[in-house]
């Protein structure tokens, strides 16, 4: 599955308006690799994501990713719940890439569908309409249209969050089966002790990466408190990027 | 004026009766026709759209277009007096420009633009009222701002067909991408739906029928018969397409009682085609099938799926 150089960051900045939102950060996402991207809010985590997935613009840098092999899951708060779709439609969804906006889905491609809700636990809930689902079995439903999607590269913006336990546990193996399958994984989480034992490589960002590479010497005591001062330091601080131009 | 064969099971006075009320007035009246043909047309493909306004959460936009292709119509009248063509065409660039400035203020407020909307739509509504009371009375203006189901002409009623028909065509067309751009536009973004391009084409028929609707119901009614039938629908259906056929069932009822009614007792028909809206929207925040306030409070909580 895996292909090419990965992703590639090369001195990518990126910023929402005029405020910056990550800056001057170089590195690679090898194909294959599963990485955590932590660090305090506001650090740029979900507009790293965003932009990976061609949905943020760079503002200077580069920024080297597959586009057509990308799948994102956004931040569950970020959908409308309350929309009259049934769980099959939110699943189908994920073969837009293949049938466009016109084409008749195939029968196989119908089966898919199925067959991923039932792989997240969700058999006979097709024409469940999403309102009446728990957030837990929600994000089930997001995760069966990931599947269905089948993209070598997986981003997913916290995707434990406002979950219950099991379903974070059965959402975590889908996790692992798709780094068995040699997709390249990021995801941006805020339990620690999940990165530690789930997550081989992490990215600490706060705004700059403080620190990249195998989880065990990135999460370190001293790391992370140089990410929680830079942090404090934004709320104090100017608003436009010191270090160029832009 | 036609007998109707006396079935078996009522009394001949009763059918004679009920002919009278609700078939007589369209068969003796070609203005009574025309109306009811206008509005079955608006009928069928407004409400539809009103289903994606109001899941899109703009149904407020609905209304600032519908204000804001007054100051078009309003020249496209200067120019060349009641003609459909000319006010048409104001209204139709007038209302794209609203509806990208609107897009626009959205955008920029990051989806808290009411207030911003609020003040573009009255400021639309003040300017077009003014640029028309420069040239005309108070019956234009009055016909203007109100419509008149009963002046319907050849034109008009041209229009309403053809706007109703491109609706109905591009609806079947590009349903799939305007659901999922109303339900995950950052979905739809990576993916590379064009979301954004079919939201401009959605924009476009809403534009669209607002003029049409404008003909029979005037700018301050043009809103109702694509609104209130489908927020209503929220109550009967369950799916976007269920909505949307419950909307049309619902707009389709509206416009007959409603012309009935104002045929009957001497009302306004606009609104009165839009009060018999209203009220099937009360009856279905009480009583529709999904979520209705009577089927909660009967409902047993240990029963509830």
């Amino acid at each position: 599955m895996s292909r090419g150089e990965g992703i590639v960051l090369t001195d990518l900045t990126l910023t929402h308006g005029r405020r910056p939102a990550v800056h001057h950060i170089s590195g690679r996402f090898a194909p294959g690799s599963l990485t955590a991207i932590v660090g305090p809010n506001g650090a740029g985590k979900s507009t790293l994501l965003r932009a990976i997935a061609g949905l943020h613009p760079a503002v200077e840098g580069k920024l080297a990713a597959p586009r057509r092999d990308i799948a994102l899951l956004p931040q569950a708060a970020a959908l409308d719940r309350a929309f009259p779709v049934s769980c099959l439609d939110v699943v189908l969804f994920g073969h837009w890439h293949r049938a466009g906006a016109f084409r008749a889905l195939r029968a196989a491609e119908q089966r898919a569908a199925r067959d991923a809700l039932a792989a997240v636990g969700l058999e006979g809930f097709e024409g469940r309409p999403v309102g009446g689902l728990s957030s837990g079995q929600f994000q089930r439903v997001l995760f069966a249209r990931l599947l269905v999607q089948d993209a070598p590269v997986i981003l997913l913006d916290e995707p434990f969050n406002a979950v219950d336990a099991r379903t974070a546990a059965d959402l975590l193996a889908l996790v692992h089966r798709w780094h068995g399958e040699g997709r390249t994984i990021l995801a941006v989480l805020h339990d620690l002790e999940l990165v530690r034992h789930d997550f081989p490589e992490t990215l600490l960002l706060a705004r700059e990466p403080i620190a990249w590479g195998p989880t065990g010497e990135v999460l370190t005591a001293a790391n992370r408190m140089k990410a929680r001062m830079m942090a404090e330091a934004w709320d104090a601080e100017a608003e436009a990027c010191e270090r160029s131009a832009a | 004026m036609r007998k109707p064969k006396p079935a078996s099971a009522a009394p001949p006075e009763m059918l004679h009766l009920l002919q009278d009320a609700l078939w007589a007035p369209f068969a003796e009246f070609g203005f009574m026709r025309r109306a009811l043909v206008g509005c079955l047309a608006l009928s069928l493909a407004a409400p539809p759209l009103g289903v994606f306004l109001m899941l899109r959460r703009m149904s407020l936009t609905a209304d600032v277009l519908a204000h804001g292709i007054l100051p078009g119509i309003a020249i496209g009248f200067l120019v060349a007096g009641l003609s459909v063509t000319a006010m048409s065409v104001g209204g139709l660039v007038a209302g794209l420009i609203v509806g990208v400035g609107a897009g626009a203020i959205s955008r920029a407020t990051g989806g808290r633009e009411d207030a911003a909307l609020a003040a573009l739509y009255l400021v639309a509504l003040a300017l077009g009222v003014t640029l028309i009371s420069t040239r005309a009375g108070s019956v234009e203006l009055s016909h203007l701002l109100f419509g008149s189901v009963l002046g319907v002409d050849d034109p008009a009623l041209f229009l309403m067909a053809g706007v109703a028909s491109l609706t109905l065509l591009a609806l079947a067309f590009a349903w799939r991408p305007l659901v999922l751009e109303c339900f995950d536009p950052g979905f739809a973004a990576a993916v590379r739906a064009h979301g954004g391009w079919w939201h401009m084409l959605f924009l476009v028929l809403v534009v669209l029928n607002v003029l049409a609707a404008f003909q029979a119901l005037g700018t301050l009614m043009a809103v109702g018969l694509m609104m209130l039938p489908a927020v209503a629908a929220r109550y009967w259906g369950r799916s976007v397409g269920g909505m949307a056929y419950a909307a049309a069932g619902i707009a389709v009822f509206a416009s007959v009682a409603g012309l009935l009614v104002s045929y009957h007792f001497d009302l306004p028909s606009g609104p009165a085609i839009v009060l018999v809206a209203g009220a099937a929207w009360v009856l279905s925040v009480l009583a529709g099938p999904v979520d209705g306030l009577l089927g909660r409070l009967l409902r047993r909580p240990h029963f509830s799926g």
